[in-house]
């Protein structure tokens, strides 16, 4: 179980502190599929990023499982079962997407086989793969499937995906949905995904809409979604306000 | 004699555990410790006086390997060597180059070798070189190398140079041209990695003289603490062919690289490109690596290794 307790991050810009995260506080329970959406630059990533410890948070306290990993390294936490797959990936002059993929399973070996249901899984086929070098060759819907095919790999208990849809094409978009399915049915594990698709969040137990460094709504699929929609149809404040005054 | 160490040297430098199968000559400590030709290749001392072997590949060998190792195994030792490789027309080899140096005291142990390739038509070579130096605790001799490749490559011929050094020099100059007639190929691979107060440069020229030769240069270094490098490859096309060199560093700690890639056109018909960069390591691919259980220190030599194979 994941616990957030009353997380806050702010930042200082020449134009003052800026609050990006305000007192948010959830928990998630094991083997969810929950799905964080809203506004861009309402928080969702940062949010994500303060689970994975590749943000510290100015305030609060982070609970994995019982433990306070709020102090704890990104490394620390990937060995406590924690995965992230990144909204844009890096890429790796001199390594292959095999060397990637062994890193992640955290293994010596790893049979083609493995490799090849890991890449499959994203819509890729390990023999075009496998021995390619994860660098500038490769396609930006490329490195994010690979990057994707890394955290299955990983088999974490919780699994961060931000944006996994952003810069798939459609054919390969549908098989990730299925993938996402699959591994939420094979319940094994907690899934966080950053996502603005609806096929993606029509997938969630759980859907999370944060803007403004809050949570502004939290339920289920059937109770969020129309207030998501809602919200979508709202159109442009400055618009409506000379509108108002007409 | 083949010591525990020398062995370890050999095995770092040229893959090599035990005896060699087919052609190979060892030297150690500017002397013959092992030489054996085969039916295809032919491994002689020189005959004008200079330090150094010939080598001869008969035409139409093909699939077999040749070790040429150097091993220095005492402080102080300084040689300069001159191999010749005479590669007749349609054979498909690989040669397997190295220097290890294991400095057991403070005098400085040297090689500097000029390898001179005659390489006939129709022609692969695959050539391997890796330099590797190491001290005995405490000990202050400096480890140097500098080599000096020359190749005249034949009409439609293919060299693929990969060179390596791995680490523990304290100096090297290196200097590689090529000559490439037409329809030829020549992909250079340069890996290089410099640490401590080492220096490293290297120039290179490729000159691409007949139609349709063509020419790549892919230099990958990687300079760490207070090391110097200073990187010059040139790419100079004669004719219609192609020509594109690659720099890439990362650079660490206070080190610093010059990086001077240059092309040449002396016809209308040649096409060459080069590109450049340094760099430090990016600090989302280390983040990257420690969401899959890395340490910090386990990311960097993962990213360093990588760049580097």
């Amino acid at each position: 179980m994941l616990e957030l307790k009353h997380i806050s991050y702010h930042v200082s810009t020449p134009e003052g502190e800026m609050d990006i995260l305000k007192d948010i506080s959830i928990t998630i329970p094991d083997h969810r599929l929950m799905v964080f959406t809203g506004p861009n630059g309402g928080g969702k990533t940062t949010l994500a990023k303060v689970i994975m410890g590749l943000v510290q948070p100015t305030g609060g306290q982070i609970l994995y499982n019982g433990e306070d990993i709020t102090g704890l390294s990104i490394t620390e936490r990937a060995r406590r079962g924690i995965s992230y797959g990144f909204q844009q990936p890096p890429r790796f002059k001199g390594i292959t997407v095999h060397d990637l993929l062994l890193l992640a399973a955290g293994e010596e070996k790893l049979s083609k086989d493995r490799c090849c249901a890991y890449l499959t899984k994203v819509g890729l086929c390990a023999n075009d793969y496998l021995d390619r070098e994860v660098d500038v060759s490769l396609s930006g819907g490329e490195v994010k499937r690979i990057e994707i095919a890394t955290i299955l790999a990983r088999h974490s208990d919780l699994m961060i995906f931000d944006e996994p849809e952003a810069g798939i094409d459609l054919w390969s978009f549908a098989r990730l949905t299925e993938t996402f399915e699959q591994l939420h049915q094979e319940g094994k594990a907690t899934m966080i995904i950053i996502s603005h698709q609806e096929r993606i969040i029509r997938l969630a137990d759980e859907i999370v809409v944060i803007a403004n460094g809050q949570i502004a709504h939290r339920g289920s699929t059937e109770e969020v979604f129309p207030l998501i929609l809602a919200d979508t149809l709202g159109g442009c404040p400055v618009i409506e306000r000379k509108e108002a005054s007409l | 004699m083949i010591t525990e160490m020398d062995a370890k040297l050999l095995e770092k430098i040229a893959d090599l555990t035990g005896k060699p199968v087919g052609a190979f000559n060892i030297r150690k400590d500017s002397g013959c410790e092992a030489r054996q030709s085969t039916e295809h290749i032919e491994i002689s001392p020189r005959t004008d006086g200079k330090s150094g072997i010939d080598i001869r590949f008969k035409p139409g060998t093909k699939g077999e390997k040749c070790y040429i190792p150097v091993i220095i195994s005492k402080t102080g030792v300084s040689e300069l060597v001159y191999n010749d490789f005479y590669v007749a027309d349609d054979c498909d080899v690989e040669i397997v180059a190295g220097c290890g140096i294991h400095n057991s005291g403070c005098s400085e142990s040297r090689h500097d070798g000029l390898h001179t390739f005659h390489i006939g038509k129709n022609a692969r070579v695959r050539y391997v070189e890796k330099h590797y130096g190491e001290k005995d605790a405490g000990q202050t001799g400096g480890n140097i190398m500098n080599p000096k490749t020359v190749v005249y490559l034949g009409e439609n011929s293919v060299m693929q140079m990969e060179t390596i050094q791995i680490r523990g020099i304290d100096s090297t100059k290196r200097e590689t041209d090529f000559f490439c007639e037409a329809g030829s190929e020549v992909v250079v691979t340069e890996r290089l990695l410099t640490h401590g107060d080492q220096t490293a440069e290297s120039d290179m020229t490729i000159q691409l003289n007949g139609d349709d030769a063509r020419g790549r240069v892919i230099s990958r270094s990687v300079a760490q603490d207070r090391s110097r490098q200073v990187f010059r490859p040139v790419m100079v096309g004669n004719a219609k062919c192609f020509g594109h060199v690659q720099c890439d560093s990362i650079i660490m700690g206070d080190a610093r690289i010059q990086s001077i890639p240059a092309i040449t056109a002396n016809s209308t018909e040649a096409q060459l490109i080069h590109e450049a960069a340094i760099g430090k390591i990016a600090g989302d691919q280390l983040l990257k690596l420690e969401t899959l259980g890395l340490t910090s220190e386990e990311a960097e030599d993962t990213i360093l290794k990588g760049f580097l194979a």
